[in-house]
C-alpha cells in the first residue's frame, strides 16, 4: 500500500498541472518513503527524511512557488513532443531495467541483522576506524556551508 | 514479517520512482515543478541504497549512511536552486526555462 502510495502521488505530482498541488503531492511521496525506511527498521533515516524533505525542502519549494506564481495559475500545457519523448524515454527506461533485475538473481549474506540505533549511528559517523564515516561527514558539512553561503550571496539584492 | 518483502519488489518500486521523476523533468518547462522531478529522482537513489542494505548486507551500514549524505546533498542543492530561481524570476518575471535564454545582459 505505501509502495502504490508512493507511485500513484508521485504521478500526480508529475502530472498535475496546478502547481500547488504537484507540491502538495510531492509532500505525500516523501512521507510516504519514510513510512518504507521505517518499515526496514532504519527508524533514524526515516526521522532524517521526515524532517529533512518533508519539513524542509517542501516548505522551501512551497515558498518558492508562492512567490514566483499565482496561486491558481496553471502551467503551460507541455508540447506534444516534449510529452511524446518524455513518455518513450520513462518507459523505455522502466522496461530497460526492470527486465535486467529481475532477470538477476539477488544472494543475500547470511548474517544476523545489525540493530540500528542511535549510538551505533553516531560511533560510526564519527568513527576513523574500518567502518567509520569522520570523512565523509566532515565534507559534507563543509559543502553545506558552502552551499548557504552561496545560495545567500546568490540571493541577495546586487548592489550593482 | 516486513521483510519477507521480496527485494526485487523495492527495486521495481525505485525504478518507478525514478523514470517518473524523469518524466518530469523532460516534460515540464517550469524551473519548479524540474527541481521536484530531481527530489523524486534522488528518492528513488535512497530507496535503492536502502533496499540493497537492508536486503543483502544487514550486518554493515553503508546504504544508510549513502541515504544521510545524499539526503543533505538533495537539501544543499534545493537551496541552492532555489536562491537561483528566486535570482532568475527577480530578473526575467519567469520561471519558465524556454523564456531564460540570456547568460548575461
Amino acid at each position: 500500500m505505501l509502495a502504490a502510495s508512493v507511485v500513484g502521488f508521485s504521478i500526480l505530482s508529475v502530472l498535475d498541472r496546478r502547481i500547488l498541488r504537484a507540491a502538495i503531492y510531492l509532500l505525500f511521496v516523501l512521507v510516504a518513503i519514510s513510512g518504507l525506511y521505517f518499515m526496514m527498521n532504519y527508524q533514524f533515516l526515516a526521522a532524517v527524511q521526515l524532517v529533512l524533505y518533508a519539513g524542509g525542502i517542501v516548505v522551501l519549494i512551497i515558498f518558492s512557488i508562492l512567490l514566483t506564481s499565482q496561486i491558481n495559475s496553471r502551467l503551460d500545457r507541455p508540447k506534444l513532443s516534449h510529452v511524446l519523448s518524455g513518455i518513450f524515454a520513462a518507459f523505455g527506461g522502466i522496461a530497460l531495467s526492470v527486465t535486467t533485475v529481475l532477470q538477476f538473481t539477488f544472494k543475500p549474506v547470511q548474517a544476523g541483522a545489525l540493530d540500528v540505533n542511535m549510538r551505533t549511528i553516531g560511533l560510526h559517523l564519527m568513527g576513523t576506524g574500518a567502518d567509520g564515516y569522520a570523512l565523509p561527514f566532515e565534507v559534507i558539512s563543509i559543502l553545506l556551508l558552502a552551499a548557504l553561503v552561496g545560495s545567500i550571496f546568490i540571493a541577495k539584492k546586487s548592489n550593482t | 514479517m516486513q521483510s519477507e518483502i521480496p527485494l526485487h519488489y523495492m527495486i521495481v518500486l525505485s525504478t518507478l520512482l525514478f523514470f517518473i521523476g524523469l518524466l518530469g523533468v523532460l516534460i515540464r518547462r517550469n524551473l519548479i515543478t524540474m527541481l521536484m522531478g530531481i527530489e523524486l529522482m534522488l528518492n528513488a537513489v535512497n530507496i535503492n541504497f536502502v533496499a540493497f542494505n537492508h536486503y543483502l548486507y544487514p550486518h554493515r551500514m553503508e546504504g544508510h549512511f549513502f541515504a544521510l549524505i545524499v539526503t543533505a546533498i538533495a537539501a544543499a542543492e534545493a537551496a541552492v536552486a532555489i536562491a537561483l530561481i528566486i535570482n532568475i524570476y527577480r530578473r526575467f518575471a519567469t520561471v519558465s526555462v524556454d523564456d531564460v535564454d540570456q547568460l548575461k545582459y
